[in-house]
């Protein structure tokens, strides 16, 4: 292990950067079942779904989407200023990254709270009494912005891991490969929210 | 070459663009949807998503400035996903 945690001569970029790319086409795969499993679900529940989705509240959904964004640049940047080698710089926009995803979440148990307490929950006596599309509606919303935040809190771990390498010197100007596999993997969650944003939020 | 990293430094200012470009999007997405427009502000919505995927595919993830593999890869990975929302949608129309 310490010798890819070093510039040592076994270590290959390349590899690992298509590495983290073939994990990230899994993911891609599995989001993707489940927009085609949305849609399929939607096709035969329309008016259920269009009434639903309007108790969903646009302004959190839209804050939460210039929240992603904005962290994605910032972890983009991080890549750049370790190019440069300025490692200050580079800690200061991964932790910004860090806490945009935590401002994120906080957003998303808000909302998540608002549902629960007027009874909008998969399960809930309130939903049942709607009808199946209803139940559909907000069983896929929990799971799938469920499965995201937990994308997110992963997304957040390891940025936290690779935050505390570069603080330790561990990756450098000459040695990123570790922190560019976990800005793909943010950019994935931020691309993942993008069609959440629209499918659950926007379509109504 | 096995140690050797990509060295093309995208600048901040490109990422700054970038965003702002992604946050329009946004923007215009929901003012599309705004509108009582149907099937079609649905179009627009994925549209504009597309969109913004393809902004952070290309530069956020550097796949404009990295080896062509990358982006081939990820095209064959796009063409299969299509492929089988294609023959999802072709089942679901003709049942």
């Amino acid at each position: 292990m310490s010798q890819t945690a070093t510039h040592s001569d076994s270590f290959d970029a390349t590899a690992s950067k298509i590495g983290m790319w073939l994990f990230i086409f899994t993911e891609m795969l599995l989001f993707g079942g489940l927009f085609i499993v949305y849609s399929v679900i939607r096709f035969s529940h329309q008016a259920a779904f269009h009434l639903a989705a309007e108790e969903l509240d646009l302004t959190i959904g839209a804050i939460n989407t210039v929240i992603l964004l904005t962290s994605s640049m910032t972890v983009a940047m991080s890549v750049t200023s370790m190019q440069y080698g300025n490692r200050k710089l580079t800690l200061i926009l991964i932790g910004t990254t860090i806490l945009l995803g935590l401002v994120f979440l906080a957003n998303k148990y808000f909302e998540w709270s608002l549902k629960i307490e007027h009874g909008l929950y998969p399960g809930s006596a309130i939903l049942q009494g709607f009808g199946n599309g209803d139940t559909l509606f907000f069983g896929l919303y929990f799971f799938m912005t469920g499965l995201h935040a937990l994308h997110i809190i992963a997304g957040i771990s390891f940025l936290g891991v690779v935050m505390s390498r570069v603080a330790k010197g561990k990756i450098h100007a000459g040695f990123f490969a570790h922190l560019e596999n976990g800005a793909l993997y943010w950019h994935l969650v931020d691309i993942i929210w993008i069609f959440l944003f629209p499918l659950f939020y926007l379509i109504t | 070459m096995s140690t050797t990293e990509k060295h093309h430094i995208v600048r901040y200012r490109t990422y700054v663009y970038i965003l702002l470009a992604l946050l329009t999007f946004t923007g215009l997405s929901i003012l599309v949807t705004s509108f009582e427009l149907g099937p079609l502000a649905v179009s627009a919505a994925l549209l504009f998503a597309t969109f913004k995927t393809t902004l952070i595919f290309m530069y956020f993830m550097h796949l404009k400035f990295d080896q062509p593999v990358y982006g081939i890869m990820v095209s064959v990975v796009l063409l299969v996903f299509v492929a089988v929302l294609v023959v999802t949608f072709l089942d679901y129309s003709f049942r």
